[in-house]
């Protein structure tokens, strides 16, 4: 085996402290070596050069690079070598920056190490084997989980880019909360009259598969391979036959047993039902929990006035698996719960401030659907006790958030912006109304959001009061709010008509056993963790899984449709290649050794170690082995550690290889 | 301090708005103006902690307290102010307001310094120093203060003895008269 060596002085950074001629002179000692030279930039076109000719002219079967660390330029040495005509794995670099020049002051020591160092690279370069990258096809279909704003926006992206998408939304209809809201801040469009275009398109859309009232309940695979298993609910409706006519829901005779959870539980509903008017799908599901057929048999109107025949009372949940390649997660948010509060929850209600007990005490989204055109008030200000018109209405600021007393320290980050928009639609209406506002700090970063803040208080009449208040209490017909208003330093107590608190955003319901079922990390919120908080905010940190929207931290609405449009385009950077390359750096199982003990599977970190089952001529099973999946396989080398029998290999680093390494010291 | 209950009938802070032209919900409180105040020391509550009191509508807080009568009118916060609310004409407002609403005034020296100014613009059309200092002492009964500065200014001619009269003399005294028939038909 003929070997060369190339040291580096990368200018004066090894040059200073490690007498590189004088470790090329030593290096041609080594046996193998046939060829060592010094250059002051190996990296440089020249000294790439250098590398290529001398393969080319001495014969060369592989090299040894004393330089930088892999990190920087292992790719670029690599690369040279493949130019050159060898293989890019008979290509090893002998750390004399990082490991020697830097960490050292005294010359001759550093130099001595410098050789030492080069020799060991030596020693296991002679060992190493010729690999090749190894290639995983790419499945071009892309799964979005959550069929809100960012979902839809994710979807309808990477379905315009001509790839397939199937859109998972666990409710009956897409849409998500922002077909609750009212109207959006800083410019109170209409946000149904924006939304529901796009929910339409997505429903039209060739490339878009749309499976709404399901969810993910298996993801096995790996980035470019996933395999998803998705529960279908049984919604007792035969989506193929039905028209969306509605009969059914305007005769079931069971009105009021059940909330309106589009409403905010403002409002009934009847068993069979659509979540709001512009639902889409406009399929409606029937609800088993309270429909009188799964009670006693009994009722079937809704049978009777279907002409399509399409109610199925005995359908059941189907699973449905599909072939995917990327996921996008879109699960969004919900609303603090504040009348929860049992002492063992994380979760803490907030019974000073009367949520569930005055009926008047009612949340953000709540406030949305008082306030909507299509609300249960028809968008009149009707506070929810009496139905009359509130003249003094309080919104309290950062409920459930910036409170560590109560579990959350975040910001939620769009309070600030709803609430003013809130007293905002509160005093357009009711011109001779009063609107307060109790809030910490105002946090209006974003375009046009200060301007709009300040326009609640300076055109609109809107009182802001700094501090946070203690306590509402019923009095006369009326409820107290006793703040202080830190700024004057003195107490404030308002009689008020209807008080509004401004609940966080906090992560969807079950998010961390998602998190768990699509294998990626959380954080002890609940939100999805991304892989860099800086440089990489849209990818999680198993390949192939994008984050958008309100999962990952509160977000409103520019900033989910921003990210979703984002962790598409991630998408399409996958699917740009038919096969992902991957560094051939993975474990290989000698299966003539491996006993079958599955340790390895037991401690590999990805899941990457799988059963082989060996069979004989006959098809009889003779034993089981190991078998490592590529696409999965990260090349940590535990499992090699780990193999009593060292029937795994890490390829590139083989114990053989490592030993020689060390022996050479 | 006492607990207070906000009202809708925020009059006093619109007869502001009249007064000045400008609204007091202009103000975000960040604190700028009290910050430059070169008088700030000597008063009992910071310059925007009254305009704080008029948004909140804890009206007597502010037309009692000592600060808009030790403003000096420099209008330093004016200048500076990031949203151009002018302070020191606000302040001048609320001086008013606590005249016309008979509320007690904490600086009894401070009005009676204004007042005897006033009388000698009235008579003179423009300020008589002697006059000015001789009424206000005579008001206040600190004959004595600050005597010791009176020859020096003499000296440079700074204290006339005798008014100057200026050309419109009647039409100042005229802008008086209306004035007050004006609050006159007010009431």
């Amino acid at each position: 085996m003929k070997i060369g060596v190339f040291i580096c002085h990368c200018g004066e950074n090894i040059g200073r402290t490690v007498d590189c001629p004088r470790v090329s002179k030593a290096a041609e000692w080594f046996p193998g070596v046939v060829h060592s030279v010094d250059y002051k930039y190996m990296c440089s076109d020249p000294g790439q050069n250098m590398i290529k000719d001398a393969i080319r002219e001495k014969g060369l079967d592989a090299i040894v690079v004393g330089s930088c660390s892999p990190h920087m330029h292992e790719k670029t040495f690599r690369k040279a070598a493949l130019d050159a005509g060898i293989n890019p794995f008979l290509c090893e670099m002998a750390n004399l920056r990082e490991h020697v020049s830097w960490v050292h002051d005294d010359i001759e020591e550093a130099t001595q190490k410098a050789i030492d160092l080069t020799r060991m690279a030596v020693e296991k370069v002679k060992r190493n084997q010729p690999l090749a990258t190894i290639k995983v096809p790419v499945t071009k279909r892309t799964l979005v989980i959550g069929g809100g704003i960012a979902g839809i926006q994710a979807a309808l992206d990477v379905a315009n880019a001509g790839y397939e998408v199937v859109l998972v939304e666990k409710e009956p209809s897409i849409g998500g909360h922002m077909s609750q809201l009212s109207e959006t801040f800083p410019t109170l469009d209409c946000s149904q009259c924006i939304l529901t275009p796009r929910m339409v398109e997505v429903y039209q859309h060739p490339k878009i598969k749309l499976m709404t009232y399901s969810e993910v309940e298996k993801v096995e695979g790996f980035i470019g391979n996933f395999h998803v298993t998705i529960r279908q609910k049984a919604r007792h409706i035969d989506a193929s036959k039905c028209t969306g006519c509605g009969l059914c829901i305007t005769k079931c005779p069971i009105r009021k047993k059940a909330f309106n959870s589009f409403e905010e539980g403002m409002a009934y509903r009847p068993a069979v039902y659509v979540p709001f008017p512009q639902a889409v799908p406009n399929i409606p599901v029937i609800d088993e929990t309270v429909c009188t057929y799964y009670k006693n048999g009994k009722c079937g109107v809704c049978v009777k006035v279907c002409g399509r025949e399409a109610i199925m009372f005995d359908q059941q949940d189907k699973l449905v698996t599909e072939e995917i390649g990327a996921i996008i997660m879109a699960t969004g948010y919900k609303l603090y719960d504040i009348s929860k509060k049992p002492d063992d929850s994380f979760i803490k209600g907030y019974g000073e401030y009367g949520y569930g007990k005055y009926k008047d005490v009612i949340d953000g989204l709540q406030f949305e659907r008082i306030a909507s055109a299509s609300g249960p008030t028809s968008g009149e200000f009707k506070r929810p006790s009496d139905g009359k018109e509130p003249k003094k209405v309080v919104f309290i600021q950062c409920v459930g958030s910036r409170d560590d007393s109560k579990g959350f320290s975040y910001c939620s980050k769009i309070c600030c912006m709803y609430t003013a928009k809130h007293a905002m639609l509160y005093k357009h209406k009711v011109h001779d109304g009063e609107a307060y506002v109790f809030y910490m700090d105002i946090r209006s970063g974003g375009k046009m959001y200060e301007e709009f803040v300040r326009r609640a208080i300076e055109e609109d009449g809107v009182k802001y009061v700094r501090g946070r208040v203690s306590k509402v209490y019923e009095q006369n017909g009326k409820y107290i709010v006793k703040g202080e208003d830190t700024i004057a330093g003195m107490p404030v107590e308002i009689e008020a008509d209807m008080v509004v608190l401004a609940t966080a955003m906090i992560a969807q319901e079950n998010a961390s056993t998602l998190a768990q079922t699509v294998g990626i990390p959380y954080d002890k919120y609940g939100f999805f963790n991304e892989a860099h908080p800086k440089l990489r905010p849209i990818e999680s940190t198993t390949g192939g899984i994008f984050l958008a929207g309100a999962c990952q931290s509160p977000k409103d609405i520019p900033e989910s449709v921003a990210m979703a449009s984002a962790a598409a385009a991630k998408t399409m950077v996958l699917f740009g290649s038919d096969m992902l390359e991957r560094e051939p750096v993975v474990a290989r199982v000698n299966e003539l050794l491996c006993g079958g003990c599955f340790y390895c599977r037991k401690v590999c970190p990805y899941s990457a170690i799988e059963v082989r089952e060996i069979k004989d001529r006959n098809g009889v099973v003779i034993k089981e082995v190991a078998y490592v999946n590529d696409g999965l396989c990260q090349g940590c080398g535990t499992c090699t550690a780990t193999c009593p029998s060292k029937s795994v290999e890490l390829m590139g680093f083989t114990n053989e290889q490592i030993f020689a390494q060390i022996a050479a010291l | 301090m006492t607990t207070h209950t906000s009202t809708h009938a925020s009059t006093i802070a619109d007869e502001i708005a009249e007064k000045t032209f400008q609204d007091v919900s202009l103000c975000y409180q960040c604190g700028k103006c009290s910050a430059g105040c070169p008088v700030r020391y000597y008063m009992d509550v910071a310059p925007n902690k009254i305009v704080r009191f008029i948004q909140l509508g804890f009206y007597e807080e502010a037309l009692k307290s000592s600060t808009p009568w030790l403003c000096a009118g420099c209008q330093t916060c004016s200048t500076r102010c990031p949203q151009e609310f002018d302070l020191a004409k606000f302040m001048d407002a609320v001086r008013e307001l606590a005249l016309e609403k008979g509320v007690k005034v904490k600086e009894q020296d401070i009005l009676k310094f204004h007042k005897a100014f006033l009388h000698q613009i009235e008579n003179f059309g423009r300020a008589y120093e002697v006059g000015l200092v001789a009424e206000y002492k005579l008001k206040t009964m600190h004959l004595f203060d600050d005597v010791d500065s009176a020859p020096g200014m003499i000296m440079k001619g700074k204290l006339k003895l005798l008014p100057h009269v200026i050309k419109g003399r009647k039409a100042v005294k005229d802008i008086f008269i209306k004035t007050a028939e004006k609050k006159q038909t007010k009431k």
